[in-house]
């Protein structure tokens, strides 16, 4: 194999890995806005954020014989999406994290994994009821073919983009626009408005803020609506990209935008994203070793193929967490007793 | 207690009666009628009813009086070991047709073997179902293993592919499959590329890059249709077309669903039960069955009328050498194992030592625009004959 077929073969491989790693992203804000504010691990937010994934499956289901435009569908769908999410994810707070707010930490990671569990199964009794398990997405025409594909204004772009091998679905496209959408305004909701200020200052010192004259429960209740809302735009860009979902969908996801979290510095929304698009990159080139492996005519390498996508991952947020135990962006804080 | 005490004194009444009074005997089914597989389970206990309507006339010339006695193992082990300690306190029952899963098989046919009653299953595929070499469990389906055989050759015979991607599903299931598979290829000398595992359910854009680059002329998955239709579905988005094969985890409405308008073509899969319209001599039996359960007949109840036929044959076979009187458990058992049965639905039925159809068949289904058709018949036989 000479190197013209192998170069777009490796940068298909990249951008695929980007793309994936955008979902991660998004989903990982939900665990890190979380974890910023209240130390919480959310493990609810896989379910959160399948919960977003079936909304949107509603939203493209019964749109499907409407003749209206494509992209307002899946405005549609996301904003019903972010709201009930959002919601969601207040209510699991008030009912679930709040009444153990001041129980030792281990309490609500616990209860996290119950309403992870709770959630899962409602889901799936939802659905069930009208004889649905696995969910497949109708999308609108046109959002499966190629990017470029058949518009003649950017057939220069298109064609340009195919020659260096970047071979993307519309759908993708979308997907990286959205996400990187939803970043440029949770960035701007946290650092440049009032709401943003109170949630940090939350974040920083509870007890302190709330002598500030900050409600610290309507800021935690705030930061759960926006990592909900995140939680819903992921679950509608998943359901888009990989066409199907289940009630129990969200544990693969949950976990590897966990790890990404982790992996760029919990707590740190750069880091979150900055982690999902590493551990994205790195899976999908993991997944294909293989073939390099057989290029390189090294048998070792040869039978590493795609099983071992998750489990290098894993190694790679060990082998982080051992050398920069905050991850990648996370800054070391001090200990506050 | 009651029923014994009757059937005491019908035996009592026989033997003062004469010629003139009938012995009762039950050819009984052992399959889900209750639960979510009730529908596959029904299906074989009216296939087998219609086989006891056709062959009433001839047991009623022999002065025996055949009636059908269902069971439901609710497609649950325990409850189907149960059952078969039932039927086989019931004197009356000669034969077992059923059940539809191995492993409702396995325990009950255990459970039946030291009373000699003979089962003939219209389902089971496991190959430990026939390879504990029990004396009373039979089948006249395929097994598991000539699966993988039968998906290569037609990967090489019909497809004409020289190079395969194999994929599974990490499974006892996919893995099994794919591994006889690959050995089958690569002893007809087909490149194969890969055999390559994934639990991956969602994201298979790696695995979808790494086909683009090699360009495979054909693909095997062995795996289950929920996680091979989102698969397949990534696949065609990405703009390849080519031929994916897999085995009986692919038999479900629900792939078409799943792998989407786009993605449902160019799939094909092995699967042992038939649909009814493969069957050529199937018509008759399609009407017959309509007009009797005001149902629709389907592969399983084909089978199980084919299995009922078996196990009904072997008891007039062994009836005639025991001088026109009712066999015992053990002579039909015999008879079943060595009988040679003719004018089946699926074609004739012999077993080999341990039980297996000596020349069974397994179908290859092709999904082309969401519809599923019958591609092709693939005679299958068992390794030991």
């Amino acid at each position: 194999m000479d190197l013209a077929t192998l170069l777009p073969f490796v940068v298909n491989v990249i951008v695929g890995g980007l793309v994936l790693g955008f979902v991660y992203a998004i989903i990982a804000l939900g665990y890190t806005m979380v974890y910023g504010v209240l130390q919480l691990i959310n493990f609810a937010h896989s379910e959160v954020f399948v919960t977003g994934a079936v909304v949107g499956f509603e939203v493209f289901r019964v749109l499907a014989p409407n003749p209206i435009n494509g992209y307002l569908k899946l405005l549609i769908a996301l904003v019903a999406a972010m709201i009930v999410s959002g919601l969601l994810n207040v209510l699991i707070e008030r009912l679930a994290y709040r009444p153990l707010r001041n129980a030792p930490k281990l309490v609500p990671l616990i209860t996290a994994i119950g309403v992870s569990l709770i959630l899962q199964d409602v889901l799936r009794i939802i659905e069930g009821f009208q004889g649905r398990f696995d969910l497949t997405y109708t999308l609108p025409q046109g959002f499966s073919g190629r990017f470029c594909a058949a518009q003649s204004s950017c057939a220069g772009l298109g064609n340009a983009l195919r020659t260096i091998g970047i071979d993307l679905q519309l759908k993708d496209v979308i997907l990286i626009a959205v996400s990187l959408l939803s970043l440029a305004v949770l960035n701007y909701l946290v650092n440049r408005t009032r709401l943003g200020k109170a949630i940090r200052a939350v974040a920083q010192d509870r007890v302190t803020a709330g002598l500030m004259g900050i409600d610290a429960n309507r800021m935690i209740s705030a930061t759960f609506l926006i990592g909900g809302a995140l939680g819903g735009i992921s679950g509608v860009l998943f359901g888009m990209k990989f066409g199907t979902v289940n009630a129990y969908s969200g544990f693969d996801p949950g976990i590897i935008a966990f790890t990404a979290a982790v992996l760029g510095g919990i707590g740190s929304i750069p880091g979150a994203v900055l982690g999902g698009l590493v551990l994205g990159v790195i899976q999908n080139l993991i997944g294909v070793t293989n073939v390099f492996g057989g290029l390189l005519g090294v048998a070792n390498l040869e039978s590493i193929d795609a099983s071992y996508q998750r489990i290098g991952a894993f190694i790679v947020l060990v082998l982080i967490l051992i050398f920069k135990p905050t991850g990648l962006l996370g800054k070391s804080n001090v200990e506050k007793v | 207690m009651k029923k014994t005490a009757l059937s005491l004194s019908v035996l009592a009444a026989l033997a003062l009666g004469g010629a003139s009074a009938q012995t009762t005997i039950k050819l009984a089914t052992l399959s889900p009628l209750s639960g979510g597989q009730s529908d596959l389970g029904t299906q074989i206990r009216n296939g087998a009813q219609l086989a006891v309507n056709e062959y009433k006339p001839q047991f009623q010339r022999l002065g025996l009086n055949l009636q059908l006695a269902p069971y439901d193992d609710q497609a649950d082990p325990a409850t189907g070991t149960a059952q078969a300690r039932k039927i086989a306190s019931d004197r009356s029952i000669l034969a077992v047709v059923g059940t539809l899963n191995s492993g409702v098989a396995i325990p009950s046919s255990a459970a039946l073997a030291p009373s000699r009653v003979a089962l003939v299953s219209p389902a089971n595929t496991a190959n430990q179902v026939t390879d504990r070499g029990l004396s009373n469990m039979n089948r006249i389906v395929a097994r598991d293993d000539a699966q993988g055989p039968a998906g290569a050759n037609f990967i090489t015979g019909t497809l004409k592919a020289n190079k395969v991607y194999i994929l599974n599903d990490k499974t006892a299931y996919g893995e099994g499959l794919a591994r006889e598979v690959e050995k089958a290829l690569k002893a007809k000398n087909v490149q194969v590329v890969a055999n390559e595992g994934t639990e991956e359910k969602s994201d298979f854009s790696s695995i979808v890059a790494k086909i683009r680059l090699q360009r495979p002329d054909a693909i095997y998955f062995g795996g289950i249709y929920n996680q091979v239709g989102v698969f397949i579905k990534q696949l065609r988005e990405a703009g390849i077309t080519t031929p994916v094969v897999g085995g009986d985890g692919l038999d479900s409405a629900e792939l078409v669903t799943i792998a989407g308008p786009q993605g449902a073509n160019n799939i094909y899969f092995t699967t042992v039960a038939a649909p009814i319209d493969a069957l050529p001599a199937a018509k008759t039996f399609a009407a017959n069955f309509q007009k009797t359960f005001n149902d629709a007949a389907q592969g399983f109840g084909a089978f199980g009328y084919d299995a009922a036929k078996v196990a009904l044959q072997g008891i007039l076979n062994a009836a005639k050498a025991n001088g026109n009187k009712a066999p015992t458990r053990a002579q039909v058992e015999a008879a079943i194992r060595k009988g040679n049965f003719t004018g089946l639905l699926s074609g004739n039925v012999s077993f080999n030592s341990v039980g297996d159809r000596k020349a069974a068949t397994l179908y290859v289904m092709n999904v082309q625009d969401g519809k599923t058709k019958l591609a092709a018949s693939v005679p299958v036989r068992p390794a030991k004959q």
